[in-house]
């Protein structure tokens, strides 16, 4: 499969969980420590993000990017 | 310096739009608002007219929409935003303009604008915000609240007898014939705010080819107003508000003229 990861801005990040409702894989949850601002922020907890986007396009907050492997890595790697 | 190892040849694939400003958002955790933003301006990038379009805020929970587009805004006076919009599109004809507005700002208090703006054909974008409450004002009832639906003005439910029923303004819209594109969308899910980027794509097409007025509804949420967390948002839209009001297009262009 190819592997993906995301950058969360913890600083920006509400913690209002749609991402992790959007998450097919479940790689998502919230934190146990929260931000400046008094929120619980979201964190990528595990290791099997796909890089599909789908967190990163319901966020109100524009919190999330996305990177992902490109074909020919995913080939190489295989 | 971790964080390079961990991303190690990998190549982005989605991030924050350039359009957006670096202004933190004010709305509630969870917003649809934020969500509409972010994919207008995410259209803006992608056609490249950051340059080319005039937005016109409303006053709202949206009213300070101006900080967060990095493009020419004009803030309107409440519920006139469709009205200033039509005042800029005549000036300057070859921008693109949009009108952004809420659901008391475009169907209660600018109910008249609207109409008569969607009349005429005037050759703008309105994005209308439904939400079913007056959000920036502490979750009073709103034109669009539905039947039942408990708000600080209407504490045992919204009851026909005392409050009439719920303005299904897109319906009434989609019959004018100034109207070339007339939708209705959500953004709750990742599959409905692609859907959403789709029609706001379509409705920037169209106003290129000086068409008419395209009228784009988004059915969002409204966590604080509602009183519930955002996660149990999508499961109310889902229950309440699609059944009432159904998402898809109301009027396509090719499609008989009313």
């Amino acid at each position: 499969m190819i592997k993906g990861t995301v950058l969360i801005n913890s600083e920006t990040c509400k913690g209002c969980e749609l991402c992790i409702v959007a998450c097919p894989q479940g790689s998502l949850s919230l934190s146990q420590k929260i931000n400046l601002r008094g929120y619980r922020y979201v964190e990528l907890s595990q290791d099997n993000c796909t890089g599909c986007t789908n967190c990163a396009i319901v966020c109100p907050d524009a919190a999330i990017t996305v990177y992902r492997q490109s074909k020919q890595q995913y080939k190489k790697a295989v | 310096m971790q964080q390079e190892i961990l991303l190690d040849g990998m190549e982005c694939v989605y991030q924050k739009p350039a359009t957006l400003t670096d202004d933190y958002l004010h709305y509630c955790p969870g917003c649809g608002h934020a969500v509409a933003h972010k994919i207008l301006m995410e259209v803006v990038q992608e056609m490249d007219i950051q340059e080319d379009i005039v937005g016109v805020a409303p006053v709202g929970c949206s009213v300070f929409a101006y900080n967060y587009m990095n493009i020419d805004m004009q803030e309107a006076a409440h519920g006139r935003a469709s009205a200033v919009a039509t005042g800029i599109k005549r000036v300057l004809p070859e921008k693109y303009v949009f009108s952004y507005q809420g659901d008391g700002d475009l169907a209660a208090i600018g109910t008249a604008e609207t109409i008569h703006t969607v009349n005429r054909g005037e050759n703008i974008l309105i994005v209308f915000i439904n939400n079913g409450i007056y959000g920036m004002t502490g979750g009073q009832m709103a034109p669009t609240s539905l039947l039942g639906q408990k708000t600080s003005t209407s504490p045992y439910g919204r009851d026909v007898e005392h409050n009439g029923y719920p303005l299904k303004i897109t319906d009434l819209v989609a019959q004018l014939p100034g109207a070339y594109y007339v939708t209705r969308q959500a953004v709750h899910t990742p599959n409905t705010v692609r859907k959403f980027k789709k029609a706001v794509k379509n409705a920037f097409e169209y106003q290129k080819l000086k068409k008419g007025t395209c009228f784009i509804e988004v059915v969002s949420n409204c966590p604080s107003g509602w009183k519930i967390t955002p996660k149990e948002t999508i499961q109310y839209l889902e229950e309440k508000m699609f059944p009432f009001y159904p998402l898809g297009d109301l009027k396509v262009p090719g499609q008989s003229k009313n």
